[in-house]
């Protein structure tokens, strides 16, 4: 018992490194928030976009979305992080992560909007198309209000799962909380910073992730 | 042109590393014939737990399911992987996997289970009982399948989520698909392996992503 | 006047419901209600919504846990603890307002579901009870239909070949033509006929005053959770001694 308490909750391990894990959880939010700020803008233009059903553009929004849906993301942040220097395309790990994470994140935010839209019923185009309003209009006014509150759940169920996704940023150098944990560990030879670590975890999504059920309840989808 | 060609689709390269990565391709999938099953029947059980509507175990699991939500897989990983052995847990990286998967996983699936089973009326329990079935007879025959059904859509995502995961096995140095790639990167100073590696994912992953849309589309046609 | 017993036939009865509450939380929906129901008899039970009808139904097997009273089910106290309820419920029909098929199986599915999980048959021999129940609702060649292609009376009435092939003692209704188009109500009620005729127990609840008029031996009027009056259909009808029996099928008749 001793041994996982020394291993586990050392308090003198832990406040020697309590301020590298703060470090890296500002940098986590900060990462996250970028993200998801990104992801759910640059997704709900691909789905406006196609929305006007340009028949190329559409079959490149197609691609998009079923590449960044298909792959892992840790796979996309490694080609961009190290294949993309070989071709001239040299970023820092925390651009890697923020452009790998926020595309994932438009791919599959587009598929939800996209979703939403051909939810709506054809009556309400055809009412507002038929009351003067242009393709353009009857979609931001009268479509999307609608298609957004069935977004809502899935998209929030979809950025907390990015966001945990930021726990990969460590593996292309950006100093967020896994790193900060897993080198204090090498280190310090001790458990206790992964437990800090994983502690800040609970404390980012444990909320987050409680507060889905609530959204999930309200606006849930109605089969 | 010629650098992207030289870098990322290099004929020579591919064709000599192609037997090295494919033996990562085979672990991969190994790796999701293990993670997969076992994640649905452990998620299968949490939400069984759960529907016997005894409070206590409602609670529990409910706790159990989020608790788990809010780590990132990675960092679950690595707490198992690096964190345990300090205390004399020495796990080999497959078994590290599996567990750190398993408890990520089985909350997921647990959770999109408990939603199906809540789905179904309360008069096909009703009905089911009325002719003597009991509870588990109910459950199997009457209520499974129909949840199954609806939760198909949810099922196969979150399945696509899971073995995309498996790439993540490749930071404690599981020689599975992406873990080969890296190796291979460094061996021939040259990233086509990493590329190699994403059109194998794809080979595996993209038919589920269409396949998903078509659920998708499907569930939407219904409503 | 409890435990009137109708003068089908002698012996003892299929049902035997004495002394039944139920609450939910502070709300007593049944307040102490007798209720005997002889073989072959054919029991209608009316009265205002919320009445209990429902619950009294409910917890003759067991759906719903009475708080205290006994029930009898062919001798059978069902509330016993050595009881093994699911063996007594496959000897009790319940017909719900809402069919409650499974949709996921065939007719023949849902009929033969209980027969092969709770009768033990196997599957030949279930299947082939399964069609000698859908030809008593006169669905043979629905068999391998799904209820999704089924029109209400049809998926109603295979909801009671699902009762009907487990060979009951007694068969509850729920308000089995409520969630039907009026239409479609007489198949139902035709089947309901042949049940009868062949002797089956019945406690029907439902507001088919007529089918109640020309086919039931008894008839009980629920209010508030008691039984207010009962009696043969032309008396109830006809001549109701009680003032909340009176008012009732003056508001029914109205309509
Ligand atoms: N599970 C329950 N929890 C709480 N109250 C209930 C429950 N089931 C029934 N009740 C209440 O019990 C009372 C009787 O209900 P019941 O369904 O037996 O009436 P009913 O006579 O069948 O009415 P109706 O003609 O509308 O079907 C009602 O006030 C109802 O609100
Ligand atoms: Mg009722």
């Amino acid at each position: 018992m001793q041994k996982v308490l020394d291993n586990f909750f050392n308090i003198e391990v832990m406040a020697k490194y309590l301020p590298n894990i703060l470090d890296g959880f500002v940098l986590t939010v900060y990462l996250a928030v970028s993200v998801v700020a990104t992801g759910i803008v640059l997704g709900l233009a691909l789905a406006i976009l196609r929305a006007f059903q340009i028949k190329p553009v559409n079959f490149l929004i197609v691609i998009f979305v079923d590449l960044f849906r298909a792959l892992p993301p840790l796979v996309i942040m490694m080609i961009f992080y190290f294949a993309f220097p070989y071709v001239g395309l040299t970023m820092s790990g925390f651009v890697a992560a923020w452009s790998c994470l926020a595309l994932v994140l438009a791919a599959f935010a587009e598929e939800i909007y996209w979703a939403g839209i051909l939810s709506v019923h054809k009556g309400q185009w055809e009412a507002a198309r038929s009351t003067g309003l242009t393709h353009l209009e009857t979609l931001i006014h009268v479509v999307l209000p609608q298609a957004l509150r069935l977004a809502i759940a899935p998209l929030t169920n979809r950025a907390i799962a990015i966001s945990k996704g930021t726990a990969l940023a460590s593996v292309v150098a950006v100093q967020e909380i896994l790193a900060h944990a897993a080198t204090a560990q090498a280190f310090s030879a001790n458990t206790s910073p992964l437990t800090m670590g994983a502690i800040a975890y609970l404390i980012l999504f444990a909320p987050l992730v409680t507060a889905s059920r609530w959204v999930e309840a309200r606006y849930a989808w109605k089969r | 042109m010629d650098a992207i060609i030289e870098n990322f689709f290099n004929v020579p390269i591919m064709v000599k590393m192609f037997p090295f990565l494919l033996s990562g391709f085979w672990w991969t999938i190994k790796l999701c014939l293990l993670v997969v099953p076992l994640g649905i029947v452990s998620g299968l059980a949490v939400a069984m737990l759960y529907a016997t509507h005894i409070r206590v175990l409602k609670w529990l699991v409910i706790i159990y399911v989020d608790f788990f939500r809010s780590f990132p897989p990675l960092v679950l990983l690595v707490f198992v992987y690096y964190g345990l052995p300090l205390v004399g847990l020495e796990l080999p990286a497959l078994i590290s996997v599996v567990v750190a998967f398993m408890l990520n996983t089985s909350s997921y699936y647990g959770e999109i289970f408990r939603a199906g089973i809540e789905s179904i009326p309360r008069g096909q329990w009703e009905a089911a009982r009325s002719t003597g079935l009991t509870w588990l007879q109910t459950m199997v025959h009457v209520v499974v399948p129909q949840a199954a059904r609806n939760v198909a859509p949810d099922l196969t995502s979150n399945t696509l989520e899971v073995m995309k995961f498996t790439a993540l096995a490749s930071v404690v140095s599981f020689p599975e698909l992406l873990r080969q790639a890296q190796l291979a990167q460094g061996l021939t100073y040259n990233p086509t392996p990493l590329i190699m590696a994403a059109g194998m994912y794809l080979v595996l992953l993209w038919p589920i992503v269409r396949l998903l849309s078509r659920m998708e589309r499907r569930m939407l046609a219904v409503r | 006047m409890p435990g009137t017993r109708g003068a089908v036939t002698p012996g003892p009865p299929i049902l035997d419901v004495r002394g039944l509450r139920k609450s939910f939380g502070p709300l007593e929906v049944l307040k102490g209600i007798d209720l005997l129901v002889d073989p072959q008899e054919l029991v209608f039970v009316i009265g205002p919504s919320g009445s209990g009808k429902s619950t009294l139904l409910r917890c003759c097997n067991r759906l719903e846990e009475p708080s205290s009273g006994h029930v009898w089910v062919d001798g059978v106290d069902i509330l016993a603890r050595a009881t093994d309820i699911n063996a007594v419920r496959r000897t009790i029909g319940m017909v719900f307002q809402s069919f409650n098929l499974y949709p996921h199986m065939t007719a023949l599915g849902n009929v033969t579901l209980a027969l092969r999980k709770v009768a033990g048959f196997a599957r030949p021999e279930a299947e082939t009870r399964g069609h000698v129940a859908l030809e008593r609702v006169d669905l043979a060649e629905k068999a391998a239909a799904y209820p999704n292609e089924l029109s209400g009376g049809q998926q109603q009435r295979v909801a009671i070949a699902r009762a009907l092939a487990l060979e009951p003692k007694i068969m509850l209704f729920d308000e089995p033509t409520s969630a039907l188009d009026p239409e479609l109500v007489g198949s139902v009620l035709a089947v309901m006929r042949n049940m009868r005729a062949s002797g089956m127990t019945m406690v029907v609840v439902s507001h088919e005053m007529r089918f109640a008029r020309e086919a039931a031996d008894r008839v009980i009027f629920m209010d508030h959770g008691e039984i207010v009056e009962e009696g043969p259909p032309e008396r109830i009808f006809g001549a109701p001694e009680e003032g909340r029996t009176r008012a009732f099928l003056a508001s029914v008749f109205d309509r």
